[in-house]
């Protein structure tokens, strides 16, 4: 399954991107509308880019008043991310959400710098989301945690379907000829090709601690990204700074993906799912033996 | 929405800046105004930039190598392929009376392939140095003043004013000639509505230049997007 990343893509800006998806999803919702943060919000940087957009968005009555009439028209499934600053913001949005039939599953973005915490603070969002809706509920959690798999954990007895996997992580790019902070912002978050380690190990943890749905992300640009994400513990897969380089990824990554698949033995990609840690498994328990590729598939 | 790996064709000096010459492919050149996603070789974002001209089955372009992607797009080797996305943004409307066009430093990028739609209108071009002007041998009917001499001084009024340059260069057109259509610009990451990366302030609020722009026009102190009235 290939979606975007949130913020990655406006499907109603470029709607045959966003129907080359398994499903959309939403730029994160807050409550209030929010314009994000002044210029400059992006820079490109060594093996990745940074944003600072800040979460610019309509709020939640517009959203649910203009925009997502407009996206059901599309007729494609609908993730809606959303982010809050306080616990009661996560409960009203979901709630605000469960009415609504176009909705097929939620994302808590839980890894926007203002909500950023303890897994107490995961708990309690999560929790209340959780008591607000009955439809899916995917965690959205960031890799700059001291154990991911202790907060994948507390998200999924709080109550999550699935997990989110990752967010981007805080950086600095400096201009070539002043010094100065590129972003207006000065920091901000660190997307593409150097989060694909940091990916896997965050989604192999999370797999491991929890066995939950993970929706895998970070610098995924081909086929064998996405294979390697699924490997590791991913049930689906989303793109995220590589459609702004190649909108048409979407496409192309479902197709190498299928073809990486079946060239190790794989007829599904989602056969893959785990194999990484079948792998392992076999190779701690005896070290004799050659690794046998996941024989529970 | 196009993409296309298109064949570098060659790679021309004009002063400090190169004229990039790719085969069409099968992209379409667009209005003049509108913009393509250009990808440096070795960069992980493409970079947006004008269209300048439009011969016959080439699409070329007016490069200012002034970071890193900008010189790698300037360093393209002819028989090299480049990735191209476009045309995109909404274009300068053509439907005026009396046309001029006023540009500053590279600025004038997309006033060849405007000057040729319009059929050769007078053009008012400012530069740095002599060195920068080698550029204004692009556009038909250029006059071109050198700093510190601005466009703006010299800049005549009645005429519907088509500009292109750097942000103080607009304002202060803007202010001479308040129904000029401006080319305005800020960091792209898609071009295509994707990141929210390129928000400028339009009509009060942060809106995206490539999905409302890149030409706008300021109307009582705001930014408005300019309406093809052609399609319309
Ligand atoms: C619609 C549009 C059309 C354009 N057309 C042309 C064109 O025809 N020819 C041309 O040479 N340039 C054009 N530009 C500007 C060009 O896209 C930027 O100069 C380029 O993206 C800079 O990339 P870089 O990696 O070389 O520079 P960087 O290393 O990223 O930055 C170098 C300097 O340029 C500034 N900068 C970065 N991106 C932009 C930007 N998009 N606009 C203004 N300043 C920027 C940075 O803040 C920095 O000071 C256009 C921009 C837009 C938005
Ligand atoms: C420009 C931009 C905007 C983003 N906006 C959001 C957002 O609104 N909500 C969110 O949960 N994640 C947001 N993200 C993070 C992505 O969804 C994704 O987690 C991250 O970019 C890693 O994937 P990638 O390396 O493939 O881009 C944004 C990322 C980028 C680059
Ligand atoms: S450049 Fe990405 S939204 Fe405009």
């Amino acid at each position: 399954m290939i979606l975007n990343a949130s913020g990655c893509l406006d499907a109603l800006a470029a709607p045959d991107v966003a129907r080359r998806l398994d499903a959309f999803v939403t730029k994160t919702v807050t409550p209030l509308p929010r314009e994000g943060n002044a210029p400059v919000r992006i820079a490109e940087t060594d093996a990745g880019m940074l944003n600072s957009i800040g979460l610019a968005n309509p709020g939640i009555d517009r959203f649910l008043a203009a925009t997502l009439p407009r996206l059901a028209e599309l007729a494609i499934r609908l993730w809606v991310s959303v982010g809050g600053f306080a616990t009661d913001d996560y409960a009203d949005l979901c709630r605000r959400l469960d009415e609504r039939d176009e909705v097929q599953v939620i994302e808590l973005n839980l890894s926007c710098p203002n909500v950023e915490g303890p897994e107490e603070t995961v708990v309690d969002i999560v929790t209340a989301a959780r008591a607000s809706t009955g439809k899916p509920l995917f965690a959205k959690l960031s890799a700059a945690v001291p154990d991911v798999a202790a907060t994948a954990t507390a998200a999924a007895e709080a109550g999550a379907d699935g997990l989110s996997l990752v967010n981007t992580i805080r950086g600095l790019a400096l201009d070539e000829r002043t010094l100065a902070p590129t972003l207006a912002t000065a920091t901000g978050g660190y997307s593409g090709p150097a989060l694909r380690p940091i990916a896997l190990a965050a989604v192999f943890a999370a797999y491991r601690a929890t066995g939950l749905p993970i929706v895998g992300m970070g610098g995924v640009e081909t086929g064998r990204h996405a294979l390697e994400l699924i490997a590791a513990g991913a049930s689906a897969c989303a793109l995220g700074t590589v459609l702004f380089a190649d909108p048409r990824a979407p496409g192309r990554v479902r197709t190498e993906l299928a073809a990486e698949s079946r060239t190790h033995g794989f007829e599904t990609p989602l056969a893959a799912r785990g194999a990484s840690h079948t792998i392992v498994s076999s190779l701690l328990s005896d070290k004799t033996k050659k690794p046998a590729i996941a024989s529970e598939m | 929405m196009q993409r296309e790996a298109l064949r570098v064709l060659a790679s021309e000096p004009v002063g400090p800046y190169r004229l990039l010459r790719l085969a069409r492919g099968r992209l379409d050149p667009g209005m003049p105004g509108q913009f393509f996603m250009l990808s440096p070789p070795g960069h992980l974002l493409p970079r947006p930039m004008s269209l300048c001209l439009a011969p016959p089955r080439e699409l070329v372009f007016l490069i200012d190598p002034v970071g890193k992607g900008t010189r790698a797009l300037a360093e393209a080797e002819p028989g090299e392929t480049m990735t191209v996305l476009g045309p995109l943004g909404n274009g300068y409307c053509l439907r005026v009376e009396k046309p001029l066009l006023v540009g500053g430093g590279i600025g004038v990028a997309p006033f060849p392939y405007l000057s040729h739609a319009l059929g050769e209108p007078p053009a008012l071009l400012g530069f740095r140095t002599a060195h920068h002007a080698a550029a204004a041998a692009l556009v038909p009917n250029a006059e071109v003043v050198l700093d510190p001499t601005l466009v703006t001084d010299v800049m005549p009024s009645d005429y519907d004013v088509f500009a292109c340059g750097p942000e103080p260069m607009l304002w202060a057109v803007a202010r001479r000639a308040p129904d000029a259509q401006l080319a305005w610009e800020a960091p792209m990451a898609c071009g295509f509505g994707a990141c929210y990366g390129c928000a400028v302030e339009i009509g009060g609020e942060l809106r995206r230049l490539c999905v409302e722009g890149p030409i706008l026009e300021l109307k009582a102190s705001r930014w408005r997007k300019v309406r093809r009235r052609e399609a319309a």
